[in-house]
């Protein structure tokens, strides 16, 4: 139907088109991004301050790091609600290992150091991930309610774990040697804080995995047509199974961070953050049904989010009407991106009605 | 002959995809009481022009005359509102609904309550079934029926529309000859009653049989028209191609090599129809050097043993050697790697993704030939991405070019070229030259006899006699899961090949078809 004609030179660059195109569904996050700076900057004198910037920039980290994780999980095509839980699990699993466990079947306790301690709450981040993993890849379980059951078995043994408590000792003993916890986690190296600095390395991490691995292109490949990236050879489940521990190892890294920042460990910490990493994600330009997305997409998205919710915080708007304002600006991010893309084709049409030549073919005996 | 009155006429109608420019301002009519064939390659603009008269597609240029009236087609049911109904070339089906349910979706006949008239929508599907004499009941589920009679609902929906202007683009692609030979007598019928009909058929002769007017379209343009008398199969071809389009390969070398692919005794369960066998007991061995047709009508468990042979699906039992080596219990990937690949049916939902350029459709299947310390060297990925495109010869802008962008025929070049950069030995490919124009068939199959020269073993699965005839070493012909003939296609007839795949082991004489020779069995 669509023959590209042959002023085809093969070696020609041609990418920019379909550049452009990415270009304009991130460019209308950058914009509400910078719509939403400049409205607040406006309204509060201290919006603009660096301080608060940084302050800013701090909680969008926590959300953009699990909105990485999000991003590889929705470029599959699935979904992954258990993140939220998945982040109070391992804080609370954190919290548990620093103030010392007693070791089953002896009168011992044991304070792990703290490198073990991070390394036992990624692991276990990760495990949720595999467990989602598996369901969804081997069983045929439908992401959603898959993804939907953990988030209430991790928040459930989180809250059996800690008895509904929250577990505050967190800065260990010298004597046991399993201090540094916050000391790392709640640093400020070059004066940015530390969870900065990890959706820093994430983002560039994940970035690379996603443009120059063959795991990146096979998960592209499987998001966008599952079937005939299997039928290439792409060992299609174990992407599926990947995305969700990368989502869970992420989720974990969270609640490390969030564990350091508060600082406490608690049952509940986490609750609904699922939602506002999908929010990101959508708002950065992904598509729910897989296959489309970047992480540069995802942080800003993530930004427009963090930089709005701080900001209505700042002048003082209810947290009620945050709510109300949070919901619309995630609806009229996602708008504008179908309305954009009706008109891209609309003027595509445009463009091709004043080159159509209006001479009739040499059609043999047409017309009567 | 009554030359008919004029009642659509399509005015220096233009159509623009994105830079793609699918129809040049095109003038072209519809008569009433006569059946008005398109003809044309893939890609030639016919179904883009049948999208336009429906309402399915805006044009970008010129305008549409309807009655002697200019009219404005917004939507499909602007067109059923104006008497026009178009049959689509993929089904419109919803198969958890019943066939009362299809026929009337978006039209549902109301009782005065303002609930569904079931009784008076089942009356006239009983009705419209009966016509195409078809035993289906109305409230039969649409995914119970097989494919030919998904596409005979299909059909029934748009007579049930009444429409002065029919469309029929592809209807008999699953079509047996006995249901072609009743849809053509409702056709005879209709055009009786003063329906105007527009037919599009790949199949030609079919086409030719039911031609009044005879319109051939060529690279967005009408290049040809002419009515009925003197139309043939030749004149068809030449005005299609814009020259001969003869592919012959029954000359090529017959030394083969050692058995490439044995398959032993195999068979395969459709899961999907309650453990019938799908494939009952294949055995077929493929040299190197060796192009192997698999003949046989749609059902016959073709596409299930290439699925299995692949990897995709199971082997339930038999053996599948690769160079004498057991394939069982290996990936897809695994294959792959081992250099058996399949270039699958359909190309749309199993070859390429949709969302990627050229360049990624063609390397993901060799992507880890391209890694440098754990990522893909582009240079490596170009570098073999651009060799393809110029072996297989794929018309694009480049390989960052959308892959939406290609014809039907560049696109079958992609996903043959992303296998074939796997290096593969053996290749399989389930109907490689299906919606592909006449031109791009004779381009693939020069390319496996090409490969297949350099030592490729090439088993391909072809519902075209004329292909299993001309271009291919071997014919195999399958028929209700089992192989019933192997034929050298230097000595047998078109008669021969087609009396086989009937199913009757014994392939004599009769070469009308009976109802009973349709395919059987669900062929999801």
């Amino acid at each position: 139907m669509t023959e590209t004609s042959a002023r085809a030179q093969p070696t020609a660059r041609t990418r920019k088109p379909v550049n452009l195109n990415a270009l304009l569904v991130e460019g209308r996050a950058l914009v509400a991004l910078v719509v939403i700076i400049a409205v607040f900057a406006v309204l509060s004198d201290n919006y603009l301050r660096p301080e608060n910037l940084i302050i800013m920039t701090r909680h969008v980290a926590m959300n953009a790091i699990l909105a990485i994780g999000m991003l590889l999980v929705i470029l599959n095509g699935g979904i992954d609600l258990s993140v939220g839980s998945t982040v109070g699990l391992t804080g609370v699993i954190a919290g548990y290992l620093l103030k010392g466990y007693e070791m089953p079947f002896t009168a011992l306790i044991a304070y792990p150091p703290v490198w073990v301690v991070i390394i036992v709450s990624l692991a276990i981040g990760s495990l949720v991930g595999l467990i989602n993993g598996l369901l969804v890849s081997r069983l045929k379980i439908a992401p959603f309610i898959a993804t939907l059951g953990m988030l209430y078995v991790a928040r459930g043994i989180a809250l059996l774990i800690t008895d509904g408590e929250t577990f505050t000792r967190l800065s260990g003993d010298p004597q046991l040697g399993n201090t540094g916890f916050l000391t790392v986690l709640a640093s400020q190296p070059l004066g940015i804080p530390f969870p900065i600095w990890v959706m820093v390395v994430f983002a560039l991490a994940f970035s690379l995995v996603l443009t120059r691995t063959a795991f990146g292109r096979w998960l592209y490949a499987t998001g966008g047509n599952s079937r005939a990236a299997e039928l290439s050879g792409v060992p299609v489940k174990k992407v599926q199974t990947w995305v969700y521990v990368a989502s869970g190892f992420c989720a974990g890294a969270v609640g490390l961070l969030l564990t350091a920042d508060l600082p406490a460990a608690t049952p509940q910490g986490g609750s609904l953050s699922e939602l506002n990493a999908i929010a990101a994600v959508v708002i950065g330009g992904a598509a729910l049904s897989g296959g489309r997305g970047t992480v540069r997409g995802t942080i800003i998205g993530a930004f427009v989010i963090g930089f709005l919710v701080d900001g209505l915080v700042i002048i003082g708007v209810s947290t009620f009407w945050q709510q109300v304002i949070k919901g619309a600006v995630i609806i009229i991010a996602v708008g504008i991106d179908q309305v954009q893309q009706m008109l891209t084709a609309r003027s595509a049409i445009k463009k091709a009605q004043v080159k159509t030549p209006l001479k009739t073919p040499e059609a043999v005996g047409a017309g009567a | 002959m009554n030359q008919g009155d004029v009642v659509l006429r399509a005015v220096d109608v233009s159509k623009t995809y994105g830079v793609t420019r699918a129809l040049k301002g095109v003038n072209f009519e519809v008569r009433a009481g006569k059946v008005t064939v398109l003809f044309g390659e893939n890609g030639a603009g016919k179904s883009t022009l049948m999208k336009i008269l429906s309402g399915v597609e805006q044009p970008s240029g010129g305008h549409l005359v309807l009655h002697g009236r200019p009219v404005e087609i917004r939507t499909t049911n602007d067109a059923v509102d104006l008497g026009i109904a178009i049959i689509h070339q993929e089904l419109n089906l919803a198969p958890n609904l019943s066939v009362r349910d299809n026929v009337f979706i978006g039209r549902e006949l109301l009782t005065r309550a303002g609930t569904v008239d079931r009784r008076c929508e089942d009356e006239i599907t009983a009705e419209l079934m009966a016509r195409l004499e078809e035993d289906i009941h109305p409230s039969t589920p649409v995914g119970d029926l097989r494919l030919g009679q998904q596409q005979l609902v299909e059909i029934a929906r748009a007579l049930a529309a009444d429409a002065r202007i029919l469309i029929m683009d592809e209807p008999t692609s699953a079509l047996s000859h006995s249901e072609v030979q009743v849809l053509f007598k409702v056709v005879a019928d209709l055009t009786t009653h003063g329906v105007a009909i527009v037919y599009i058929s790949h199949h030609l002769e079919e086409a030719i049989e039911i031609a009044d007017h005879a319109v051939v379209f060529r690279d967005g343009e009408l290049v040809a028209q002419r009515d009925a008398e003197g139309l043939d199969m030749d004149w068809v071809v030449r005005s299609m191609v814009g020259r001969a389009a003869e592919y012959d390969f029954r000359d090529e070398q017959r030394e083969h090599g050692d058995v490439a692919l044995s398959i032993q005794d195999v068979r395969v369960v459709d899961t999907s129809a309650g453990g019938r066998l799908a494939v009952d007991g294949v055995s077929i061995d493929v040299r190197a050097g060796e192009v192997v047709c698999l003949y046989g009508l749609m059902g016959a468990g073709r596409t299930e043993l290439m699925e299995a042979l692949s990897g995709r699906d199971q082997v339930a039992s038999g053996r599948v050697l690769l160079h004498g080596v057991d394939l069982k219990g290996r990936s897809i990937g695994e294959r792959i790697e081992r250099g058996i690949g399949l270039v699958p049916e359909d190309r749309q939902r199993d070859g390429l993704v949709q969302l990627m350029s050229v360049g990624a459709n063609l390397s993901l299947a060799s992507l880890l030939g391209s890694i440098k310390r754990l990522l893909v060297s582009k240079k490596a990925e170009t570098a073999s991405i651009e060799r393809e495109i110029e072996d297989v010869k794929v018309k694009t802008a480049g390989p960052g070019a959308p892959i939406t962008s290609l014809s039907g025929g560049n696109q079958q070049k992609v996903v043959i070229g992303k296998m074939l950069l796997t290096d593969p030995t053996v290749l399989l490919l389930d109907e490689p030259t299906r919606g592909i124009d006449v031109g791009a068939k004779g381009e693939i199959f020069s390319l496996l006899f090409r490969e297949a020269r350099r030592g490729l073993a090439v088993l391909y699965v072809t519902s075209e006699v004329g292909e299993a005839l001309t271009a291919s070493h071997r014919i195999v012909v399958m028929a209700k899961g089992k192989v019933v003939a192997e034929l050298d296609p230097r000595t047998t007839t078109r008669q021969e090949i087609m009396s086989a795949s009937e199913g009757t082991v014994e392939a004599s004489g009769s070469t009308t078809s009976s109802p009973d020779s349709s395919p059987i069995g669900a062929t999801s």
